[in-house]
């Protein structure tokens, strides 16, 4: 089984530092492209690679390129930027990148800033992530002194200035175009699309956002072609992915497996099933914002549709288990806090219906819950409402954070009604 | 401008200053370093008092109130004084499931703080927050710039009797 992204990391393995990352054949994608291949080809070899990105949303990389004019009519700056925010409940498969093997990530970001033209790349880091952010500004100094970076790389008329820009908290800098804000120094409220980052992004110049994973599989897909891209994944998605699992698992962690891998071999496999004691409720398979699946679910592949067409998403592909002795009410009021606190307070079913959730899930655990409580839910839920709207994909909200939100909610009052009942029927919480 | 103001942005040290019009100079607009200066300040200062919000906002061309709203947006930029080490304690929902209410318990009578708190002796600020990255080795906190995982009750007593 190939693992591209984890090739370098192991126990046993040197750390990749700018000698050994060579000796391991890094860079040379940067030798063989800048200036030798047209940024098209580039672009191309990753459209046909059918890559989707690995922040959560599962959108054609390839694609969303595409839409970064390309011509001379506007000139001034273009930028990249990488998304390094990870603050989503259950993620912590980019730290992993970035910590282990912070040249991968900068060779991804030269050829994807090649690819579009971009001639300045941010590296968007969360705060906490202190050994990853002092391993990436030392690889960046190393690429810049081998002339991999900044003004005409290896002798070549193209210039990429790289940055790491550490942010200074809350989850909703990563939403993009909340990042972008950021990034400009402003307060980090998401902004109205249309128009779009790629159009009008950072100080209003053509910008792309991708995740830290997605531009760790450019360089693979450029060395070893589109073909073998889609080759890696087991089911319709391609390539490998980190996926992840936490929680009353045996062996908590992150592995880089085939897209399409069965939840029960990541689950069963790699995490080596639940701790003595404790059986398995449920999980949320993409992180905090995505919603609960069953045992009945563990046979599918872990690709962008196949976990939509179960109304979950793939999200950042890190699972959080419930196992059977937590009440899946607490965990849901656990995460519905978080979001409340990481709310940006732009909008009002957000702002304000996050928090009326929470009180009514911390009566449900306390015992203080009447059956009316049950409405206030779903009418609160609807305000926010993802799956049900026809609109396109932020429900009645500016942004996604909050539909993201209720999404563990609402599949928890579907799997685990009788857990809600029974709160109600008792007046207590029989997990404590 | 005026000779207060310049008085106040002199409230910054030299090297703050270098700091921050480095940063200016990755950036679009001396504005843009808003948050970049505010985190200057604080890892000189350990938080940004009203003097120092003052100076940065006249060294970047910008009013008290505009920068005072950027910096209470974000939770990591610290308007009150905190303690020598910030505790950033993971109250999130890995640490949850693996016992993070007890280690909260645990940390707060081993500090003989509650949340939001900073000990008498200015060592320690204890403050909650979300998911650290570190949910395979849940319960996870920083200390200062160290991460600690795979917390027990043991463990904390180690950590602070040191
Ligand atoms: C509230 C919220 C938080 C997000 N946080 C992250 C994040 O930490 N990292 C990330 O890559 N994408 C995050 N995203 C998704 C980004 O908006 C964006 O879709 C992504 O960075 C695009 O990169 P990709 O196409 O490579 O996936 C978040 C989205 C929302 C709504
Ligand atoms: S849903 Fe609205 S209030 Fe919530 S984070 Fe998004 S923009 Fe802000
Ligand atoms: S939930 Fe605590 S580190 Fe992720």
């Amino acid at each position: 089984m190939e693992t591209p992204l984890t090739n370098n990391i192991g126990p046993d393995k040197p750390f990749p530092d700018l000698a050994v990352y060579e000796q391991n054949g890094g860079y040379q994608t940067v030798r063989d492209t800048i200036g030798k291949r047209s940024p098209t080809d580039v672009q191309e070899a990753v459209s046909e690679s059918r890559l989707r990105g690995r922040g959560g949303a599962g959108v054609s990389t390839g694609m969303k390129w595409g839409f970064v004019p390309m011509d001379n009519a506007s000139p001034g700056h273009k930028y990249l930027v990488a998304n390094a925010d990870e603050m989503e409940p259950g993620a912590f498969k980019d730290r992993v990148l970035m910590e282990f093997d912070p040249h991968q990530l900068i060779e991804g970001m030269i050829l994807s800033a090649y690819a579009i033209q971009a001639d300045i790349g941010y590296i968007f880091i969360r705060s906490d992530y202190y050994l990853a952010t002092a391993r990436l500004k030392a690889a960046i100094a190393e690429s810049r002194d081998k002339g991999y970076l900044g003004e005409r790389i290896l002798g070549t008329d193209y210039s990429f200035e790289l940055h790491v820009h550490v942010s200074a908290g809350r989850y909703i800098c990563g939403e993009e175009t909340a990042l972008l804000n950021s990034l400009e120094g402003k307060r980090a409220n998401p902004r109205t699309k249309p128009p779009f980052p790629p159009i009008s992004g950072l100080w209003g110049r053509p910008t792309i956002v991708n995740n830290v994973e997605t531009l760790c599989c450019v360089p693979h897909i450029v060395q070893n072609g589109a073909d073998w891209f889609r080759s890696l994944g087991r089911a319709e998605d391609a390539g490998t992915k980190l996926f992840g699992a936490s929680g009353r698992v045996k062996n908590p962690g992150c592995w880089e497996l085939p897209m399409g891998t069965p939840i029960r071999e990541i689950l069963e496999g790699s995490a080596g099933g639940m701790q003595d004691g404790y059986g398995l409720r449920g999980f949320l398979p993409g992180g905090g914002s995505t919603g609960f699946l069953t045992d009945e679910h563990l046979d599918l592949p872990m690709d962008y549709d196949a976990i939509m067409q179960v109304k979950s998403r793939l999200g950042t592909g890190t699972m959080i288990i419930l196992d059977d002795r937590t009440c899946p009410i607490g965990m849901v009021e656990n995460l519905v806090n978080f979001f409340a606190r990481e709310s940006c307070g732009f909008c009002t079913p957000c702002r304000d219906g996050l928090p009326w959730i929470e009180e009514i899930l911390h009566k449900l655990e306390t015992g203080q819950a009447e059956p009316e409580d049950m409405n206030i839910l779903a009418q609160q839920a609807g305000f926010i409402d993802w799956w049900g709207s026809d609109s396109s994909s932020n429900g009645n909200t500016h942004c996604p954070l909050a539909p993201g939100a209720i999404e563990p909610l609402e599949s928890a009052r579907k799997y685990f009604a009788d857990d809600f009942e029974r709160h109600i029927r008792d007046k207590k919480c029989s997990y404590r | 401008m005026s000779a207060a103001e310049q008085d106040l942005i002199q409230a910054l040290s030299d090297e703050e200053i270098g700091e921050i019009e480095k940063e200016i100079t990755h950036l679009n607009g001396r504005k843009s370093a808003a948050i970049d200066a505010l985190k200057i300040v604080q890892k000189h200062r350990r938080y940004v008092s009203d003097e120092s919000l003052q100076a940065v906002a006249n060294l970047l061309g910008m009013s008290f109130a505009e920068l005072d709203g950027i910096a209470t947006f974000y939770n990591l930029i610290f308007r009150k004084p905190v303690g020598e080490k910030v505790i950033l304690l993971c109250d999130s929902v890995s640490c949850w499931i693996m016992g993070g209410v007890d280690i909260r318990e645990k940390i707060k009578s081993k500090l003989q703080i509650e949340m939001g708190e900073t000990t008498p002796d200015d060592k320690y600020t204890l403050l909650p927050m979300s998911c650290l990255g570190d949910c395979d080795h849940a319960p996870a906190m920083i200390v200062g710039e160290d991460v600690y995982r795979d917390l027990t009750n043991e463990r904390i007593d180690e950590i602070f009797d040191e």
